[in-house]
């Protein structure tokens, strides 16, 4: 796995892409606080708010689907929210004896349900755009502008840094792994399950010791290059009028989500 | 690539603003003493060393172990973190690991991260290491085992309160998701705490120098200890009590006033969705109609262009 995996989108060019990365960062923040004090069942502010989404897309130039085809991600969590369709609050619905339970779908429930479901989905299509159109190094950079610890900030940078060398390591130890537990086909491979385990964990612990010996070679090779405690970056961040615009221009069109979420 | 999310990183959306907010609270004062504390207590050195280290937390949780029947045993890594590198430590590499995920992966959003890394990097890391601090002078298989169950434990605890806060939003009811979170991370906790144990015990091995008494009880003092058991002893008093009369939860919940925080804060603003002075009248009606057509409009606007462009570049 290379860094090339999240950058496909970013090296593109468009008016969002060229944002600078603390406005993108804190519209996306403002859009999905907007989701979330939307009141249940304001169905056209999340029909305005998803046109803010695909105006958004279309920005960016990535075609209108592009967030959508993305953003199954946060789909099976939408189970847990299911039980929220037999909320005891509003007018039942139908009943449903299973026996054990008897469970009672609500009208004032399936609002609830339905709104949590496309909160989520909005807020989580923002979300793919921003790092879809932002590389995670100004991400990290804008980061540090909105006042994030630097301590904190670096720390994600060597993370962003080092997750795909040590994630290029995972595999190589769970090829490792595979190639010494051969086993004939339709016979279960492998030994007891405290066994595997026993391999898993010094998997675990073989990864962490691969780890914190790389990083004591990184820092002396850092040191040795000039490092100061502080990573830099080549492109200068400067907030110009269509930034100002963008922020503005979102601005607006949030404030008039809310104002047909909680008045019309 | 073969990641795997972690059924504890709650979405956008889920949580209300009330709840995400109070949880961002106590995360950004948890996190604001782990970097003041670091920065003191820790040179430049150990910067680059959290963030492999976050890195590690990172990919570790790709390893995983078949179970049987399809399923597989997977990792959160907080716990063991912890003991590693010092509670403080631990809380910064898994805040950055858990913020990672949610700006790389979107797993997990961006307003209720605060709630995410209450959930799975500080309360993980309090009950994870000040149970080990407890025994870090007994003999190695104690030391073990507390660490083992530590980790169970703190897998059972941030189940529970993410139970809890989806259910303080009114997002869940807590009768139905509270019994089946505990159920599936009791069973994904014994991974947890099996894979914390045997890393520990490796790490030992190997390189003693990274993980001995002197060096545990140096990184936390015993405030940590009290921490620990205190939230342990929580989780183990609540679990049962929530999952058996989940009413009698709820009535404490409601006398204290917590439910009201959490369920009903965005309503009281404005009452049944109208302004006094607007109501159900004419005038929303027709702003409703015009709204409409504008995002119509938008819509039909937006295609167009979108399909004149594929057509264009075809």
């Amino acid at each position: 796995m290379h860094v090339d995996v999240f950058d496909q989108f970013q090296i593109r060019e468009s008016q969002v892409h060229h944002l600078d990365p603390r406005i993108k960062v804190v519209v996306t923040v403002a859009y999905i606080l907007s989701n979330a004090i939307l009141p249940d069942g304001s169905w056209l502010a999340f029909g305005l708010a998803w046109l803010f989404l695909l105006l958004a897309n279309d920005l960016a130039n990535l075609g209108l689907g592009f967030t959508l085809r993305r953003s199954a991600i946060a789909l099976p969590f939408a189970v847990v929210a299911v039980s929220a369709v037999f909320s005891p609050l509003g007018e039942p619905l139908a009943v449903w004896d299973l026996g054990f339970i008897t469970l009672i779908p609500t009208d004032f429930g399936l609002i609830r349900f339905i709104s949590i479901i496309l909160r989520s989905w909005l807020s989580v299509q923002i979300a793919i755009l921003l790092v879809a159109t932002t590389q995670f190094p100004d991400l990290i950079h804008a980061l540090e502008h909105l006042r994030l610890p630097k301590t904190l900030t670096t720390i994600i940078a060597f993370l962003f840094r080092y997750l795909f060398v040590l994630t290029n390591e995972v595999f190589r130890i769970l090829r490792a792994r595979e190639a010494r537990s051969a086993g004939l086909p339709g016979i279960r491979k492998g030994g007891t399950l405290g066994w595997r385990i026993k391999t898993t964990g010094s998997m675990a612990g073989q990864l962490f010791l691969r780890s914190y010996e790389r990083s004591d070679r990184i820092y002396q090779a850092m040191i040795s290059r000039g490092y100061t405690g502080h990573i830099r970056t080549l492109n200068p961040h400067q907030i110009q009028n269509r930034d100002w615009l963008f922020l503005g221009g979102s601005a607006a069109f949030l404030v008039i989500i809310q104002f047909v979420g909680w008045i019309i | 690539m073969s990641y795997a999310p972690v059924h504890l990183h709650i979405p956008d959306g889920f949580l209300t603003l009330a709840v995400s907010l109070l949880f961002w609270l106590i995360t950004i004062i948890m996190v604001g003493l782990a970097v003041s504390k670091t920065n003191k207590s820790l040179g430049e050195r150990q910067i680059p060393l959290m963030g492999v280290m976050a890195a590690f937390i990172f990919a570790a949780q790709m390893l995983n172990f078949p179970i049987a029947g399809g399923t597989s045993g997977h990792f959160l890594g907080g716990a063991l973190a912890a003991i590693v590198l010092g509670p403080w430590a631990g809380i910064l590499v898994m805040t950055s690991v858990i913020g990672v995920q949610a700006l790389l992966f979107q797993d997990g959003g961006l307003l209720v991260m605060g709630a995410n890394i209450f959930n799975m990097g500080i309360l993980t890391a309090v009950i994870g290491f000040g149970l080990y601090r407890l025994v870090v002078r007994q003999k190695k298989g104690v030391r073990l085992a507390v660490a083992g169950g530590g980790a169970w434990i703190a897998t059972m605890a941030a189940a529970l309160v993410t139970s809890l806060q989806l259910w303080l939003s009114g997002t869940t009811r807590l009768e139905i998701v509270l019994p089946a979170m505990l159920g599936v991370h009791a069973l994904i906790g014994i991974g947890e705490g099996l894979i914390t144990a045997a890393a520990l015990a490796y790490i030992e091995q190997t390189r003693p120098d990274l993980l001995n008494t002197e060096k545990t009880l140096q990184e936390g003092s015993r405030g940590w200890v009290v921490a620990g058991v205190l939230l342990t002893l929580a989780a183990v008093l609540i679990s049962p009590l929530a999952s058996g009369s989940p009413d009698g939860l709820e009535r404490v919940a409601e006398d204290l006033g917590f439910l009201g925080i959490g369920q009903d804060a965005p309503y009281q603003i404005l009452p049944d969705y109208s302004i006094p002075f607007l109501g159900e009248t004419a005038l929303s009606t027709i702003l409703a109609g015009i709204v409409g057509a504008a995002l119509l409009l938008g819509l039909l606007i937006l295609l167009g262009r979108s399909l004149r462009k594929r057509m264009d570049t075809q």
